[in-house]
């Protein structure tokens, strides 16, 4: 399991095969922070925010975004691709009955390219276990209290998709048009543990 | 024999095995149902093991919260290999 992501053994061991690779000629020296910096460049949740935005003001590209989402975010010229093969994504959407969170109790998979670099919370296990458990108290403890009828969807990203959320579009947004709507989604709204 | 479809009702995988696998312990032996194909992929658990694998299907699949832990209103949709799932024989 790679539970702890800080273990100094674990580090040491990964910086011991990594000087293995190199000396054996089957990795570049630096190859493999130059491929994280490639794989990390651009990726922010802006670019998540621009693809809620566009769900909220077009109901056809919500609707493509929830049946085959690597497809619909290529209209807002984004991509899965980024890394060293295309990622499937899988976007949920909000409604006023139910809500949906996001978890990978396994390790801490995470759509990179869509949400920049994930946060630390995200990959303790202090979130991994106990959100599949009891979703509404650990939302509880991250400062959002859900009503009490609504239902609540876990997503466990434990194979090889990656997940996004829309949140429900924020009331007395109407008359905003759409960049200044993605500048009102956050990480933690696309994520799921928090409102918008 | 059952084919792995949408709303297909399914139990786990009990076995824990040896090195890597990609069906989290909260989930193994427990029923749920099938929501969607989510695409081919070779078994992690092969991969981890340096065997590559043919890709075959992964599904996710939504449990509830009462039937993983007892308890709980909610669902946990857990995306898993089919290598990981038998099919319920409803009559049987």
């Amino acid at each position: 399991m790679s539970g702890d992501h800080t273990s100094s053994v674990i580090s040491a061991r990964v910086r011991h095969v990594e000087a293995l690779l190199e000396r054996r000629g089957l990795l570049g020296s630096g190859e493999i922070d130059r491929r994280i910096d490639e794989f990390l460049a651009g990726g922010s949740p802006v670019n998540g925010a621009r693809i809620v935005a566009r769900a909220w003001v077009d109901p056809g590209f919500a609707g493509r975004l929830l049946a085959d989402a690597n497809a619909a975010i290529g209209e807002v010229g984004l991509s899965m691709a980024g890394g060293l093969q295309e990622q499937r994504l899988k976007v949920v959407a909000n409604t006023a009955d139910e809500h949906n969170v996001v978890v990978c109790t396994l390790c801490s998979c995470y759509p990179i390219a869509l949400l920049g670099p994930s946060p630390g919370w995200y990959k303790s296990e202090a979130y991994r276990s106990r959100v599949v458990r009891d979703p509404r108290g650990v939302l509880r403890d991250l400062g959002f209290e859900l009503p009490e009828g609504t239902r609540i969807s876990v997503w466990d990203a434990s194979a090889e998709s990656r997940y996004m959320v829309v949140p429900c579009r924020p009331a007395g947004s109407e008359h905003l048009p759409e960049d200044r709507l993605a500048g009102l989604v956050t990480r933690k709204g696309l994520i799921g543990t928090a409102a918008v | 024999m059952t084919d792995l479809a949408p709303g297909v009702r399914v139990r786990t995988r009990t076995t824990d095995p040896d090195g890597h696998t990609r069906l989290p312990r909260y989930a193994r032996g427990a029923v749920g149902v099938l929501v969607e194909e989510a695409g081919l992929h070779p078994l992690a658990d092969d991969r981890a093991r340096g065997r590559g694998g043919t890709p075959r299907p992964v599904w996710h699949v939504r449990f509830t919260a009462a039937d993983l832990f007892g308890s709980g209103d909610h669902t946990v949709t857990v995306e898993l290999w089919a290598d990981y799932l038998a099919p319920i024989e409803e009559d049987a």
